[in-house]
């Protein structure tokens, strides 16, 4: 197995595609940066506008390479899913359009290698994906911005809340944020994988795949009872966004933040274990599908 | 000579064509195997099954005294196979193809396996080339380089000599001989071309709309004595009468223009010989094999002409 998701990490790599996801991302992080470093005193003042009156708040400490991070991640993280797509709804489809499928399949290795290899790499591109935008988004920001302790700014219900977290409790709440990341765009990579054993082209897998991301996002923000209820538990695209829970910090009974603690832990838990049902059945529904197909590309 | 390949009551139906009819057919150690047939004749169905690429509905098939569908892997590893169009991944070169493929085969490689290959195919100088570069002959000659590299028993050519120019077919029926007689490799090769298959393999099957029409030795096949002449001369009809009051009327066959006569190929030169005597003008004496006669009335059966296959 080790040697085929070699040999598969090494197409990819010489895949110019692949490197589209790497400059997509550059490109975004240092156009916020730069935005940030020029003009980021105009983005508090409107943040802010609010609860001026009520706290005094350092706004030029406000501005640092924490924040900044968490700024670019809220904003990233709707959208990777399709430079995810971009390879994973390569993987099976691309093989089938370039004709190498059926050389591959006459190879003594089997159809659910494939598979597994297949998802295997997608998995480590998603990792390789999201460890560059650490890089950019985190550690660049904080080599341009500085550290300083993190305001994040929450609407919980009716109410708009403003979270101070103290600059030594930020890092371990990033790593796990960027690891609930990489699962929940796994899922993407997993039902990329799946539509990609159907179609003999790429474009087909990575257009469904974006399709029905964005279908999922759009039931999943709409807010009526019986939908919270019945449909949204089940979308992946409900538990996206679950890696700001490790931003909300829990409090004491007084309402003060506790350091190192998460408000809500066990949602975030059960968000990953939904998560990762999602990836189990996606690909367990490719290796089937594969399986029974008959290769006339 | 033992058996290498058993096919056995294979059938395939995709919606309602039926692609793959019963068919039965084997192929000895040392052969080279023709597998003739028009296009859509089920020939690439049936090689797909051999490599597992297509689940057959019925019917089975055993490869080197296994079923492939329970070995599946362990008669793989034996095996090399060209289908249809040599794909390979273009945005590699042609030294980084074979490695990979080397490797899927299970392969242990060194530079010098991938290099002699290269050699083999006369791809050598041009090893670090994107594959998207080559012509059509390259990529064909480099697909045979990766059936081959991890030195398989058993070859599987479907349609190898599609797209080449003259040369390059010329090149490919060379390189079938030499590792048939050489290599000692058994080697399977699809045609729609007759002329192709006769001049490389001493054994064959055709087959038309999945069923099986005939098999065995292509001397057999290809019977000099069933020679069937076609005659063009300055007049026709003159002829013909010439032909019916004289010996040779033995040897008429029905034909819808022209005059054909079934004989044996040795015959040709007394026939030619008596049109002259008779001072028939001659502009043609064109001889046709009577498997080749009968194989394009499959392709083209408003053009057939009954018995030349009987």
């Amino acid at each position: 197995m080790w040697n085929l998701l070699q040999i598969e990490l090494y197409k990819i790599s010489k895949r110019p595609r692949t490197y589209i996801a790497f400059a997509a991302i550059t490109a975004i992080v240092a156009i916020f940066q730069f935005a940030f470093k020029a003009d980021g005193g105009s983005y508090m003042n409107l943040m802010l506008q609010s609860v001026q009156d009520t706290f005094d708040l350092d706004k030029s400490k406000a501005i640092n390479g924490y924040f900044m991070c968490y700024i670019i991640l809220n904003t990233l993280l709707i959208q990777i899913p399709i430079l995810v797509a971009l390879v994973a709804g390569d993987a099976i489809s691309g093989e089938a359009n370039m004709g190498t499928l059926r050389l591959l399949l006459t190879k003594p290795i089997s159809r659910t290698q494939i598979i597994l290899v297949k998802f295997a790499a997608s998995v480590i591109y998603t990792i390789g994906l999201l460890i560059w935008m650490a890089l950019m988004a985190l550690f660049v920001s904080l080599l341009i911005f500085g550290a300083d302790d993190m305001l994040i700014f929450r609407v919980k219900g009716d109410e708009s809340q403003i979270l101070q977290i103290t600059k030594d409790d930020i890092m371990w709440r990033y790593f796990a944020a960027f690891g609930y990341a990489a699962v929940a765009l796994t899922v993407i990579a997993a039902l990329a994988i799946l539509l990609s054993v159907f179609a003999e082209n790429s474009i087909g897998p990575i257009i469904a795949t974006v399709c029905i991301v964005i279908v999922c996002t759009i039931i999943s923000n709409i807010n009526v009872p019986i939908i919270d209820n019945t449909i949204k538990p089940w979308l992946f695209t409900s538990y996206l966004v679950g890696w700001k829970g490790f931003f909300y910090i829990g409090t004491n009974a007084d309402g003060e933040p506790l350091k190192g603690t998460i408000e809500n832990w066990p949602a975030i838990r059960n968000s990953l274990y939904i998560l990762l049902a999602h990836i189990f059945i996606l690909i367990s529904a490719a290796v089937i599908v594969f399986k029974r197909k008959d290769i006339l590309s | 000579m033992s058996l290498m390949l058993q096919v056995n009551n294979l059938s395939k139906q995709f919606d309602s064509l039926k692609a793959v009819d019963d068919l039965s057919f084997t192929v000895n150690e040392g052969d080279v195997y023709g597998f003739l047939g028009q296009n859509g004749a089920g020939k690439s169905t049936t090689i797909r099954m051999l490599l597992t690429l297509i689940k057959p509905d019925s019917g089975e098939i055993n490869i080197f005294g296994k079923s492939v569908l329970h070995h599946r892997n362990e008669v793989l590893r034996q095996i090399g196979a060209v289908i249809e169009r040599p794909d390979l991944y273009k945005y590699l070169t042609a030294y980084d193809n074979l490695s990979i493929f080397a490797k899927l085969s299970g392969l242990k490689i060194s530079r010098k396996l991938i290099m002699d290959q290269l050699q083999m195919v006369g791809l050598a100088d041009r090893s670090q080339s994107k594959v998207r570069t080559y012509s059509q002959g390259m990529k064909q000659r480099l697909g045979i380089a990766v059936a081959l590299v991890h030195n398989p028993k058993l070859i599987i050519l479907d349609e190898p000599t599609n797209g080449l120019d003259p040369q390059g077919i010329a090149d490919m029926r060379n390189l079938i001989l030499t590792l048939c007689r050489e290599h000692g490799k058994t080697v399977i090769v699809s045609s729609h071309l007759l002329t192709e298959i006769e001049q490389i393999a001493n054994r064959m099957i055709i087959i038309h709309k999945g069923k099986k029409i005939t098999e065995g030795s292509v001397s057999e096949l290809l019977d000099p004595s069933h020679t069937i002449v076609e005659l063009q001369t300055i007049d026709d009809s003159k002829t013909l009468e010439l032909i019916k009051a004289s010996s040779w009327s033995a040897f008429l066959q029905p034909a819808k223009s022209g005059i054909r006569l079934q004989m044996n190929k040795v015959a040709i030169p007394s026939l030619a010989a008596w049109l002259t005597e008779t001072g028939t003008g001659v502009l043609a004496i064109n001889p046709k094999n009577s498997l080749e006669d009968y194989f394009l009335s499959l392709t083209n059966p408003a053009n057939y002409v009954e018995s030349a296959a009987n």
